[in-house]
């Protein structure tokens, strides 16, 4: 039973709550808010100045219905006067209220930075509370403007209560994220960070959150609260679970603050002073120890505190990346989790490993494990868990694995969840590009991404192996062998037929001497596909049948009669009409000479970063893509041009004038030219 | 930090939300119902974390109440699972065995339990004993303002 329902409850309250519950229907809902609302309505406008006790009620009324979804678009007023009032509860009810719906009328905001003001000067303790848990809960930038040289003076201040500077260290936070032009550095800094050797653990939990944000943008102004935060981590690390009494949580002690403290350590480098560093690197070989030692409890708060402990302190060895003896250590503990009974466990390992994965000293001892993320990756229940899987073995692709790794992801693809499976296409399309010794190997890959997963490969994928295969004379004939035969599927996805014409249409002779494969062959292939296609595919295709007629003339009359027929020179689609008729026109008029000209093979592609990269960066966010990997790809984007020397008749041929207005537009496609 | 709170019902039906940054009324409504969506959907023998957008969802089911978290990039998850533990501790410990009830008749006092424990999404005081202390503060003060009503004045009548 509620601790409070002595006589406080608020009757009138339990009584509208009851009677929502009660209601069958929305419209009953609906019908009883309204009704509610007209009775406060007219209470407040009424001329009987209403008391403290009904106010709040009314107020809290108000805001019950607006928690519920409704809008409310009065009562701030009241609520306003509520501040005013010397009673807590009444108070309190006000300020909850002004959180909840915050309001911009320049009016009421005046009266509650008022409200505020004075009883953040009434030097008690509950009201200074309740005010500065309004500002933080606001957190608006008059607020900031008003409050924020007044905050930093009640946290130091000497007289300043424990309960009154947790909060004040909180709301500084909150203000300096809104609005950090208002919060200066000050003579309050050096006593802020000083705050961590406070004996009260709860203004130390408070003060650690503030100090973190504040190191970030102005590391050097705080450089000087490492080595307290070392020395305050390496008490609470040693110290038995009965020192730290009530902060010890299931015999752990001050895992919050402990793991605060870790944290802040993550803005700084290694401590260059070598005393300092011995006890952190002391520290951190504790808590591994510690993860070894048989547990004190068997509650799952126990496990989850101590390993939250442990996951931030490997957080902190991946940061530092000095230590080769600590984050093999690190490594061995995140394999053994990787096969724990706990789901959350397994979950936290496989995502804190793909951050091991990057750094030198453990990428090696990373690898060692591919068999058991693999295995996660094809057995695990739980699709987050599989993601998380999936992404580990992303980063932990290098040369030595990556055939292995793009099989294994290619196969999880054909029955991934299908939210992530535009990710997984751009992963392993980057995957194959960045590690392939044998180009032939890329387009098979490629090739078969668009047959798993066509609807999910978008156009920087297939323009890129495109690009690719002009770029490498190589691996042109394979591309065109393996596209010939993968069109032979009875359905095959509108990408790969986008893909395969185009292909078809540069190098189709490179297959034609095959009689399975002759010019005939191929444009009939193809053309089996058209009229399932859309009007950019069918674009396509038209360019690539003119290109057929330039590399096979014995096709042409064949072509022409597509070309000449009603649905193509009589098409209702612009773009499509003016191809064929101008393609038309071109076969007939033009001679062998300029036809070859105009049609001449596809010059190389200049080196540029992969879009696809680009692509995924946006997708996920900064995070996902590390700077080394995007380094590493500028380099690697060399290989595009395949090491052939295309020298200076690339220049000439780009420089071809093209007879016809937007023809560059027809042979590029539209669109793989432009830097997009 | 945390970015928010949110505590509903196994029928999707909120009983608690609480924001830690400036969001429009409108999106909020539309992340609500999306998270809902999602974590409501999972079985019981799944992990506790997931990806959100650019966030971290860390839930747990308690009774017929879902606890659930936002909580940024670099934030730990497993100390978020056991901040919302906590605070599960402290609403059992003022109600004396919370249910879902309690927090619907008495929700303004779930706020206020969760204003003592966190404020700007990052938690203020780890001690049971100082936070249940703050509140009960609150509540003596509580008592000391009601000055008694005579049941005229309840009624209105004086």
């Amino acid at each position: 039973m509620p601790a409070v329902s002595k006589g406080d409850g608020m009757r009138g309250l339990a009584v509208f709550i009851s009677d929502i519950r009660n209601c069958k229907s929305k419209e009953a809902e609906i019908k009883r808010i309204n009704k509610e609302l007209a009775n406060i309505r007219s209470k407040f406008k009424g001329d009987k100045a209403l008391d403290g006790y009904s106010k709040k009620k009314y107020v809290c009324k108000l805001l019950f219905i607006f928690l519920l979804g409704h809008d409310i678009d009065f009562g701030h007023m009241e609520a306003v006067n509520l501040l005013s009032s010397n009673k807590y509860t009444e108070k309190q009810i006000g300020y909850l209220f002004i959180s909840v719906l915050v309001n911009s009328n320049s009016e009421l905001i005046r009266l509650i930075n008022n409200a505020i003001k004075n009883d953040l000067s009434s030097r008690n303790p509950t009201f200074m509370c309740l005010a500065l848990h309004c500002i933080a809960n606001v957190g608006s930038r008059e607020m900031a403007e008003a409050f924020a040289s007044e905050i930093p003076r009640i946290l130091v201040a000497g007289d300043t209560m424990d309960s009154v500077k947790q909060s004040a260290a909180l709301c500084l936070l909150r203000l300096y994220k809104t609005s950090p032009d208002l919060v200066l550095m000050g003579e309050w800094t050096s006593r802020v960070v000083h705050l961590l050797n406070d004996q009260h653990m709860g203004v130390v939990t408070a003060a650690i959150s503030l100090i973190t944000c504040l190191s970030q943008k102005n590391p050097d102004e705080f450089k000087t609260c490492v080595s307290l935060a070392v020395s305050r981590l390496s008490r609470i690390v040693s110290s038995a679970s009965t020192d730290l009494q009530d902060y010890t949580y299931y015999f752990v002690p001050a895992p919050w603050l402990s793991c605060k403290l870790l944290r802040l350590l993550q803005c700084y480098p290694p401590p260059e002073d070598g005393a300092v560093k011995g006890r952190l690197v002391e520290c951190l070989e504790t808590i591994l120890n510690k993860a070894q030692e048989p547990p004190k409890s068997k509650k799952v708060q126990h496990s989850n505190a101590k390993n939250a402990i442990l996951f931030e302190a490997i957080s902190l060895i991946i940061h530092y990346d000095s230590e080769p003896n600590l984050l093999v250590r690190a490594c061995n503990q995140l394999g053994q989790f990787l096969q724990h009974r706990e789901t959350n466990l397994r979950y936290l390992a496989l995502e804190s490993m793909c951050t091991l994965a990057s750094s030198e000293f453990s990428h090696e001892a990373v690898k060692t494990h591919i068999e058991t993320v693999i295995n996660a990756l094809k057995t695990e229940r739980d699709v987050s868990v599989r993601q998380r899987a999936a992404d580990l073995l992303y980063a932990m692709c290098d040369r030595s694995n990556a055939k292995q790794i793009v099989a294994e992801m290619l196969s999880y693809l054909e029955t991934a969840d299908y939210s992530i499976r535009e990710e997984m296409v751009l992963k392993v399309a980057i995957l194959a590009e960045k590690y392939a010794v044998d180009y032939s190997w890329y387009v098979d890959t490629i090739l078969n991404l668009i047959r798993i997963a066509g609807d999910y490969v978008s156009e920087e994928v297939w323009y890129r192996v495109i690009q690719i295969v002009i770029n490498r004379d190589d691996v042109q004939g394979y591309a065109a062998k393996t596209v010939f035969e993968a069109l032979q599927a009875p359905a095959c996805h509108e990408n790969m037929v986008k893909v395969g014409g185009y292909i078809l249409g540069e190098f189709g002779n490179l297959i034609a001497g095959d009689p399975r494969s002759s010019p005939l062959v191929q444009f009939n292939l193809l053309h089996s596909k058209f009229h399932l296609c859309s009007v950019p595919t069918r674009a396509l295709l038209l360019s690539a049948y003119i290109k057929f007629i330039n590399l096979f003339p014995e096709t042409k009359t064949t072509i022409q009669e597509v070309l000449r027929c009603d649905s193509q020179i009589r098409n209702s689609d612009v773009e499509l009409q003016q191809r064929a008729v101008e393609y038309l026109k071109l076969s007939s008029i033009a001679s062998t000479d300029v036809l070859a000209t105009v049609l001449e093979e596809m010059p190389p592609f200049p080196e540029r970063e992969s879009s696809i990269l680009a692509k995924l960066k946006k997708k996920k966010g900064p995070g996902a893509v590390s700077v080394t990997e995007l380094e590493d790809n500028k380099r690697e984007g060399g290989e595009l041009n395949g090491g052939a020397d295309r020298g200076p008749d690339s220049a000439a041929m780009a420089a071809k004038n093209r007879p016809m207005s937007n023809f560059s537009t027809h042979c590029h496609s539209g669109k793989i030219t432009n830097n997009r | 930090m945390m970015r928010f709170m949110l505590l509903f019902s196994r029928q999707g039906k909120l009983r608690l939300q609480k924001w830690y940054t400036a969001t429009a009324e409108r999106d909020k409504k539309k992340m609500v119902r999306d998270l809902m969506q999602i974590v409501l959907a999972r079985k019981p023998k799944m992990c506790s974390f997931l990806e959100w957008r650019d966030l971290k969802i860390v839930y747990k089911r308690y009774a017929s109440l879902y606890f659930c978290c936002a909580v940024e990039e670099q934030d730990n998850e497993l100390i978020t699972l056991e901040v919302i533990h906590r605070f599960v501790e402290l609403l059992d410990k003022y109600f004396g065995s919370v249910c879902e009830l309690d927090i619907i008749f008495n929700f303004e006092k779930a706020y206020f339990i969760l204003d003592e424990f966190l404020m700007g999404g990052e938690i203020q005081d780890t001690s049971k004993k100082s936070v249940l202390k703050a509140i009960e503060q609150s509540d003596l003060l509580q008592e000391e303002d009601e000055s008694p009503r005579s049941v005229l004045e309840e009624m209105g009548l004086a």
